[in-house]
Parts: structure tokens; C-alpha cells; sequence
């Protein structure tokens, strides 16, 4: 990656119960039975994650894992117990209220799994209150809010309130105001989870097309590992508040590090995941059937490569880096490696 | 095997407490200790003394560096004067200028004509044309049958005290919300606020503001508050926390968030509160005609001291259409959620706006010319007080014998040997079985709690007064629930009775308390049995409620299981419905005697002799110090009742496990 990094955090700890803070200085590196032990519980252990800009993270984990528990940390909506975090490169824990809100009003945008619109509001009021907050007048902010409901497909329905919307466009609404401030970095706390798995599916289309025209920074969280690697770039994988692995969706499959990954990844289907570059073969003298790009996805070239009879060349920045033939396809398809 | 030593324990407790009431006399003979019948007057707290010393030091010296206490006080009267003279200005007397007899009046009141017209005006914005009827056709009511001017001193007071204890409410509520400290601090303080007995605190307010409306207003307001304090606490802790961080992610700042956020989101919840403060607000302007709220509360008042049978059924008839109108109102604003989307012109957009101006306008000028326009005439007014009156003699003629043998029976047979058991009790053993009782339901803590909470009444030397409390009470509350389950269970499972009777019983609970001496005293005249009436009539309401609503919720699947199991109808009641209800049955019962207690109090009017008693005399003679002790007394009474029913519920539940 070398892009910037927008936003870090560095050995992070949200721990509840009694006296947490205080047996976190006392005890600077816990493990999860002296947690417990001590009745605490450790929803967030010692978490330490860089995201660059324009990418999409994705932190997924089983419910309970702590991803809510982690990103309402680095939005600071609760205060990690230890630990230190950098937006832009300031420290937004030591930071004046005055001054995270002013972070808040420009520079984040958030979307909740229940949705979280305010019932008193028009579709239009929901997705203008950020601005409203900010003090932009009436007639400015329903105007910028009508052209982010218009993005988000529900032009028509302005004036509905919440309760008069299906949950899909409920989580629209959701989204269009987080949007509405254009926001440099989005959070995204598990969105579609609350959908049918058809709605669900159809709002992760749409937001690839909102994200492939606006580009922003994504934090996003799921539990549904499909979902996981049909968005990210990159995943955390949390378990028990602790990030077991940060990897490239291909590197979790083929380079897990730790059985726990293994497990989790071993019922994915890896043609989905697996790129060419990963699987080619060093370049042979043969003749060739035709090239593919080295970050295919092996989903996306099976079938070509299947029905001829020569290797395909791997091509990178326009030059063969290596060859993959039937065999190597096959094997992906069926799980063998 | 538990089940059995319970029942051992339960049995041996009663049969002791029988045996030690029935012969306490012989006891205390054979013995010689008079101590055990009478708590010795030595023993007795000084607290009325205190009491009186300490309200004394409040009004001649206390201070807080710049102001005095008085200073305070005369502070709180002239904030609630102002707007109270205002609405009555603008409601009866008319607006003028100079004192005296140099008084000239530049503007005259709101003609009846346009005050119906703003009630139905609120009633189609809160819901539609059905409720703009009853609600105007309710002042209507009002001012044809001649209750017009009492009904506006009454509503005055009401307009006064309700955005006070509203508004008030919701900023401690808010507070409370904010810091959890003081959330801590401030409960203990609405728990009493909501047990001690009303006329309790006439005394000490009277004292500190003399009587008059004021007092009363001030009354009014303790007494409607705290509801609203914990509702708003209840709504703002159920804004769920998502929304609560969309909100802070919107970069609100804490103000914005309370108040673009929080409340209104919680408004829903929030409007439920403002309702129940008005309804309460309207009980207790009446209760406090006792000390100078005037309006409809003194017409009933008087009429029950001058026993003038007409006159009281007439002004309790209005308060009962008042607060019919004023609870359907308040709950449509409640559940008001479609808000018109508002389009056209400034007249357009308000049409209820417009019209109740030009019916002002208008009607101020006929009046000049037409006095009916300003004042519903007199001649056209229906008195239906002769009427009442000769209702009442040919019921007392014809049914006199049968009400009277009604009486006689319940009286020698369930009252009277109810009250010999408990004014039996030695206060002694008394202290040691509500001990045991409440250790045995909730364990030492609430053990603790009930000895200390009862040796105060006995140490009070209330302690005779308060058996009659306690054995009044009791046998209400039974009555209530021995009629109010079943009512409760037949509604649940009939929905189209279930409906008429869940709709008279939340009519019921809408009405001022005062109203229900009305009748009970015309038929069977004062006294204990009187009084059991008006308070069993009074507490239905949460029995019937609170059974139809177990009954109601008990999960389909079970009751499903039953039937596939081959249950009668009658067998699903007794095995599943009515044991899974159990816990809700406790809560209403629990209900059920708060709501008891209270009303007990107010039937000290019609001559019972117990606690409620004391607190009313100590009120005609304007002593503190004896109306706050027997009022707490009550107050500890409730709250023990209170935590044993709780704690019963409580132990049902986890039994159940729901
Ligand atoms: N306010 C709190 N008090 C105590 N424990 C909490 C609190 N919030 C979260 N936890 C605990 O922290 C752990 C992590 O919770 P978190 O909500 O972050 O999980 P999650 O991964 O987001 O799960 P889900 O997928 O169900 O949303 C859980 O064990 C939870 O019980
Ligand atoms: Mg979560």
C-alpha cells in the first residue's frame, strides 16, 4: 500500500466492568483468562490497524467479536481504555471536544446496522440534519440533501418519514446522510445485516456503484465473509476482541495465520478470492492461448482457460510475469490448494 | 418440599398473629404490661415538635446569603400568580386596569363561544372531526349546564400548573438523565412524593404560602411532577443508542443533542408524561379547593358539607366531563404522529388558526352588543340539580332497605371482624411479622427495611390509626381483585367485552378521586363502609388491567401446547394462563393498593378513623407536625407494601423464568 494513511491506531484496549482502567495500568498486557477472571470483559484487545486512503477495510468477526466495539473506538465514540489513535496524523484522543466535533461535521460519516434515523424527520430532514447541526441554512442543506437522496435512489420519496419505508430504504436514507457532508472517511457498521439476503445483495451493489464514483476511505463491518470479500481491499479478522490477522481477502485463504483464520476461510469458495498471479507457473517456452491481467480473479478466467487447450500467459503492467494452464484452474475450482 | 416448609412458614405466621390479636387483652392482663396493647408515650418520637420547629425556622430566619426563605417563597408566589391572574383574566373576569372600585375593564374575557371554539380547534388538531366534537360538545356541556365559571377557575389553574410541572419534569428528568448521581439522589424523593398522601403536604404549603391559589397551584405542581421526572428519564434512556451516535457523528455538540436528538425522538414517550401530569393536575386542583383553588373541587366540597345532593352530583359531573376532555385530548396529542404536510397560503396551511381568531375577533365585538355572545345566558342554563336530588330521594325510599342490608352484612362479616383482627395486633409482634415477611419474600435487606420502616409508625404512637389503615385497605384491595381479576380475565378472552371494559375502566381511572365520594356518600351515607366503596371503585382500574394484560401476553406457543395437550378451556386458564400471569397479577394487585392507599386518605372526608383522618384534621387545624408524620406514616405503609409485592413478583418471575 502506498497511499497515506488517514487513520491509525496503535495497541488499543476497550475493556468493561469495574475499575477497568485502573487494572489496565496495573496490568499493562492481560490475557483473556486474567480478564475474566477479574470479571472484566475485553471487547477490544490490543488492536492495532492503519487504513490508507481510498481503500476499503473490512473488519469482520463473529457477533461479539468487538468490530462495533473497535470502530466506535477509532470514531471516538467511546474512549478506549489504553491506547493510542491518529486521524490524519493528529491525536484524536487527546483532542479538544470542540475540535473532534469539527472532524465529525466534515470529515467522517457514519452508517448503523439498525439505521438509526430520527423518526421525527422527513427522508429529506434525515439525510440534511448533519448540515442542520452545522448550522448550514434551511434552504442550502435541503438542497444538497435532495441531491444525495437523489444519489442513493430514493428521488420521489423526500417527504416520507422513516417509519413509511421499507428497512432497504430506511439503510438508503442511512447512508445518504452520512453522505451528505461528504465525508473523507465512511464507517460502515455492519449496513445490510438487518436486510433480507435478496435486498442485502442489491444494497451491496449499490454501494460498490456509489463507491466506485466517489472513492471515499471505507471502514466497513460484517460478519459475512462473502460479503467480506466482495468489498474489501483489505480484512482485519477479529476474534474475541482481538485482530487475529490484517491480509488481502487472497492472503486470509491461502496464507492464514492462525488455525482460527484457517477455520473461518476453509468454506469460502476460493475461486472467488484466488488471482492468477497467485497460481501462475513460472513462463514456459510453449505457445500460448491468450493472455489475462495477474489480478484476475480465477471465477473470472475459468472458463476461458478451461476451454483451451494452451496455458494463458499472466500479464502485469503489460509484460508476462508467468503462465497458468488447466490444471492450476481446476485445482482452485475443486479446493485443492 | 420447599413449597411445604413455605407453606408451614405462612400458616404458623398468620396463626400466631391471630392467636397473640385475639388475646392480647388476656395477655396483657395476666402479664401486666400495659405496654403491650398501648406504645408507651414515653417512647413516642418528638417528631411533630421538630416538624413545627423546623417549618417555624424556615419562614421567620432561615437565609441563603443574598435572599431569605420567605424571600424564596414570595419569589415562587408571584411567578405562579402573574400567569394564574393572566388566564383568569382572559377567562372570567376580563382584562382592565386600576383596583377597586376605579376599575375599568379595557378588554372583557373570552367569550364562552370562542373558548368552545379553541377547545374544538385542539381537538381536530390533535386527531380529527370525532374528537373536535367530544371536546367541544364537553365545554359545551359545561356551560350549558350552568358549571361554565367554576369550570374556567378549574381550567385556569390547570393551564397554570401543567406546563410548569411539565416543563419542570422534563429538566430534572433531564438532569437526571445527564448524571446518574443525581438521578440517585432525586429517587428516594419522587418515591415518597408519589406515597406520601396529598393533604399531607397541604399543611407545610400552606403554611409557607398562605392560603389560596396559589398554595394550590404550588401543591398541584409537587404533586403532578414526578411522574413526568421518571418518564422522561424512562423515554430518554429508550432512545436507542445507535441514534444516539448518529447524532454525535453529526457532530452535534450536547446541547444540540439533547434538543434535536434526544427529545424529540423521545416524544412519543414524552407525551404520555405530559398527559398523566395533566390528569394528576386536574385531580389535585380539585383536592385543593381545600385550601383555596376555588373552581368545580369547592363546588363539590361544599356540596358534600352541606350534604346538598344535586349540587354535588352536578359539579362532579362537570369535573368528570372535564376530565374526559381534557385526557382525550392530551392522549390524541400523544399519539399524534402524521404530521399534515403543510402546502398553500398562510390560510390554507392554517385553517384552525385562522377561524378561532376571526371567532374571537367576532364574538368580542357581538358581545359589546349581544351579552349572550359574552356570557352563555342564565335563563337558557338546565339545572339538573333538583333532578339529582329527587333521583337520589326515590332511590334512598325504594332501595333504602336493600342498600342498608348490603351494608349490615359486609360490615359484620368481613369489615368489622377484619378490623378486630388487626387493631389486635400488638404493635410489637407487629414489627416482628412484617419483619418476617418481608425477609421471607426478598431477603434480610427487605427484612431490615420493613422493621425500621413499621417501629417508625409505632414509634409515632400512630400506631392504632394505622391497623385501621392497613385493615381498610386490605379488604378494599381484596374486594378490588376478587372483582377485578375476573373482569380483567374476561376481557382478555372475550376482545369485544374486553374492549367495553378495558374503555370504562380507563374512563374510571381518569376521574379525579373526589368525584367517587360523590355517590358513595349519597347511598350509603359516611363511614367505614362508604369509604371501602369509593376506594374499591377507585384501585379496579390496575386489577382488571393488569390481569387482562397477563392473561393477554402469555406466548402463543404455550397456550398452543396446551390445546395439543388436550387442555379444557378451563384447564388452560387454571395450568397455563393464570400461573404464567402470575407475576403481572402481583404488579396490579401491587397497583392496586397504592392506589388503594391513596384514595383511602381522601375518604377521611366521609369520616373513616384511621390515618387518613389524622392528616385531614391536622390539615382544619393547620398543624404540620402531626398531618407530615401521619402522612408518612401512609407513605411507609405504601412503600412496604410496595417492596414486598415487587419482591414477590420478582421471585415469580425468575421462577418462570421470563
Ligand atoms: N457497554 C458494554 N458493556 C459491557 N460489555 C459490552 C458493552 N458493549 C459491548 N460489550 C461486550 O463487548 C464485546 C464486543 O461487543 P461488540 O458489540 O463490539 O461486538 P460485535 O463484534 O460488534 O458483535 P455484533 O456482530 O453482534 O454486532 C461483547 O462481548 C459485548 O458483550
Ligand atoms: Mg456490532
Amino acid at each position: 500500500m502506498d497511499s497515506p494513511v488517514i487513520l491509525e491506531c496503535r495497541g488499543v484496549w476497550k475493556l468493561y466492568g469495574a475499575q477497568a482502567d485502573s487494572y489496565l495500568s496495573r496490568n499493562p498486557a492481560p490475557q483473556r483468562g486474567d480478564l475474566s477472571r477479574n470479571g472484566l470483559i475485553g471487547a477490544v484487545r490490543d488492536a492495532s490497524v492503519q487504513i490508507h486512503k481510498g481503500e476499503i477495510f473490512v473488519i469482520m468477526g463473529l457477533s461479539g467479536s468487538g468490530k462495533s466495539t473497535l470502530v466506535r473506538c477509532l470514531s471516538r465514540l467511546i474512549e478506549p481504555t489504553a491506547g493510542e489513535i491518529f486521524f490524519e496524523g493528529k491525536n484524536l484522543l487527546s483532542m479538544p471536544e470542540r475540535d473532534l466535533i469539527r472532524i465529525r461535521r466534515t470529515k467522517m460519516g457514519m452508517v448503523f446496522q439498525q439505521f438509526a434515523l430520527l423518526p421525527h424527520l422527513t427522508v429529506l430532514e434525515n439525510a440534511a440534519f448533519p448540515l442542520d447541526v452545522q448550522g448550514v441554512p434551511r434552504a442550502e442543506r435541503l438542497e444538497r440533501a435532495r441531491k444525495v437522496v437523489e444519489l442513493v435512489g430514493l428521488k420521489g420519496r423526500e417527504d416520507y418519514y422513516p417509519r413509511e419505508l421499507s428497512g432497504g430504504q430506511q439503510q438508503r436514507v442511512g447512508i445518504a446522510r452520512s453522505l451528505a457532508v461528504e465525508p473523507d472517511l465512511w464507517f460502515l457498521d455492519e449496513p445490510f445485516s438487518a436486510l433480507d439476503p435478496l435486498i442485502r445483495r442489491e444494497m451491496q451493489d449499490e454501494f460498490m456503484r456509489l463507491q466506485n464514483m466517489l472513492h471515499k476511505t471505507i471502514v466497513f463491518i460484517t460478519h459475512d465473509f462473502d460479503e467480506a470479500i466482495r468489498l474489501a481491499d483489505r480484512i482485519a479478522v477479529m476474534k474475541d476482541g482481538a485482530i487475529e490477522q490484517i491480509a488481502t481477502p487472497e492472503e486470509l485463504v491461502l496464507r492464514p495465520a492462525t488455525d482460527y483464520v484457517a477455520e473461518f476461510t476453509r468454506h469460502v469458495s476460493r475461486s472467488k478470492v484466488i488471482r492468477a498471479a497467485s497460481v501462475m507457473t513460472p513462463l514456459g517456452d510453449d505457445s500460448f492461448a491468450g493472455d489475462v491481467p495477474h489480478d484476475a480473479r480465477i471465477e473470472e478466467i475459468a472458463d476461458r482457460v478451461e476451454a483451451a487447450g494452451l496455458p494463458h500467459r499472466v500479464m502485469r503492467d503489460g509484460k508476462p510475469i508467468g503462465q497458468i494452464g488447466r490444471a492450476a484452474v481446476i485445482d482452485v475450482l475443486v479446493g485443492r490448494r | 418440599m420447599m413449597r411445604a416448609r413455605g407453606a408451614t412458614f405462612w400458616f404458623g405466621l398468620f396463626a400466631l398473629t391471630w392467636a397473640l390479636s385475639a388475646f392480647s387483652f388476656q395477655l396483657s392482663k395476666a402479664w401486666d404490661a400495659r405496654w403491650l396493647l398501648k406504645y408507651p408515650k414515653a417512647w413516642e418520637l418528638p417528631l411533630e415538635g421538630a416538624i413545627k420547629d423546623a417549618l417555624n425556622w424556615l419562614v421567620e430566619d432561615a437565609h441563603f446569603g443574598l435572599f431569605t426563605f420567605r424571600d424564596l417563597t414570595r419569589a415562587i408566589s408571584a411567578l405562579v400568580e402573574v400567569p394564574y391572574q393572566i388566564l383568569r383574566d382572559l377567562l372570567i373576569e376580563g382584562f382592565s386596569t386600576g383596583i377597586g372600585d376605579s376599575a375599568v375593564q379595557i378588554l372583557p374575557s373570552l367569550s364562552w363561544i370562542a373558548v368552545i371554539a379553541c377547545a374544538a380547534a385542539i381537538g381536530h388538531y390533535a386527531r380529527d372531526w370525532k374528537l373536535a366534537a367530544l371536546v367541544g360538545g364537553c365545554f359545551l356541556y359545561l356551560a350549558v349546564f350552568g358549571q361554565w365559571e367554576s369550570a374556567m377557575i378549574t381550567l385556569a389553574s390547570v393551564l397554570v400548573a401543567v406546563p410548569i410541572g411539565a416543563v419542570g419534569g422534563l429538566f430534572l428528568g433531564i438532569a437526571a438523565w445527564r448524571a446518574p448521581w443525581f438521578e440517585r439522589l432525586l429517587r428516594p424523593f419522587l418515591d415518597l412524593m408519589q406515597t406520601v398522601p396529598v393533604f399531607a403536604y397541604l399543611v407545610p404549603i400552606l403554611i409557607l404560602f398562605g392560603f389560596g391559589p396559589v398554595a394550590a397551584l404550588v401543591a398541584t405542581v409537587i404533586y403532578a411532577m414526578p411522574p413526568m421526572v421518571r418518564i422522561t428519564v424512562v423515554a430518554l434512556k429508550g432512545v436507542p443508542e445507535e441514534v444516539l451516535e448518529a447524532g454525535r457523528m453529526a457532530g452535534c455538540t450536547r446541547r444540540q443533542l439533547m434538543w434535536k436528538v434526544l427529545v424529540p425522538s423521545a416524544t412519543p414517550s414524552l407525551m404520555v408524561g405530559v398527559n398523566q401530569v395533566i390528569m394528576l393536575t386536574l385531580n389535585m386542583v380539585i383536592i385543593a379547593s381545600m385550601i383555596g383553588a376555588g373552581g368545580l373541587g369547592f363546588d363539590v366540597l361544599g356540596a358534600l358539607r352541606r350534604l346538598d345532593i344535586g349540587g354535588g352530583i352536578e359539579a362532579g359531573l362537570a369535573i368528570v366531563v372535564m376530565a374526559i376532555a381534557l385526557d382525550r385530548a392530551s392522549q390524541a396529542f400523544a399519539e399524534r404522529s402524521q404530521r399534515a404536510r403543510l402546502t398553500g397560503n398562510v390560510l390554507q396551511r392554517h385553517p384552525w388558526t385562522t377561524t378561532v381568531f376571526v371567532v374571537i375577533v367576532a364574538t368580542l365585538f357581538l358581545g359589546q352588543v349581544f351579552p349572550g355572545v359574552q356570557t352563555y345566558p342564565r335563563d337558557l342554563t338546565v339545572t339538573t340539580g333538583p333532578f339529582w336530588g329527587e333521583a337520589m330521594k326515590w332511590i334512598n325510599v325504594n332501595f333504602f332497605d336493600t342498600f342498608e342490608a348490603i351494608k349490615v352484612v359486609i360490615l359484620n362479616w368481613l369489615l368489622l371482624p377484619v378490623k378486630k383482627f388487626f387493631g389486635g395486633i400488638p404493635w410489637a409482634w407487629g414489627i416482628a411479622a412484617m419483619a418476617l415477611i418481608a425477609w421471607k419474600v426478598g431477603g434480610w435487606r427487605l427484612g431490615l427495611l420493613a422493621a425500621l420502616l413499621t417501629a417508625f409508625i409505632a414509634a409515632t404512637g400512630l400506631w392504632p390509626k394505622a391497623m385501621v389503615t392497613v385493615y381498610l385497605c386490605g379488604v378494599s384491595v381484596l374486594i378490588a381483585t376478587v372483582v377485578g381479576i375476573p373482569l380483567g380475565i374476561w376481557a382478555a378472552e372475550r376482545p369485544g367485552a374486553g374492549r367495553v371494559i378495558l374503555g370504562l375502566m380507563d374512563t374510571l381511572q381518569t376521574l379525579p378521586s373526589f368525584v367517587y365520594l360523590i355517590p358513595v356518600v349519597m347511598l350509603f351515607r359516611v363511614g367505614d363502609f362508604s369509604a371501602m366503596v369509593a376506594v374499591v371503585l377507585y384501585a379496579l382500574a390496575p386489577a382488571v388491567r393488569y390481569a387482562a394484560h397477563g392473561i393477554r401476553s402469555v406466548p402463543e406457543q404455550l397456550i398452543e401446547a396446551g390445546v395439543m395437550a388436550g387442555c379444557t378451556r378451563a384447564q388452560l386458564l387454571w395450568r397455563i394462563k393464570l400461573p404464567m400471569a402470575a407475576p403481572q397479577l402481583l404488579l396490579g394487585l401491587n397497583q392496586t393498593i397504592m392506589l388503594a392507599l391513596s384514595m383511602l386518605v381522601i375518604t377521611a372526608l366521609v369520616g373513616t378513623r384511621d390515618l387518613g383522618q389524622e392528616v385531614y384534621i391536622a390539615l382544619a387545624k393547620a398543624q404540620p407536625g402531626p398531618g407530615i408524620v401521619a402522612g408518612l406514616s401512609v407513605a411507609f405503609i405504601a412503600i412496604i407494601a410496595d417492596r414486598i409485592f415487587n419482591a414477590l413478583a420478582e421471585g415469580q418471575k425468575r421462577r418462570l423464568g421470563l
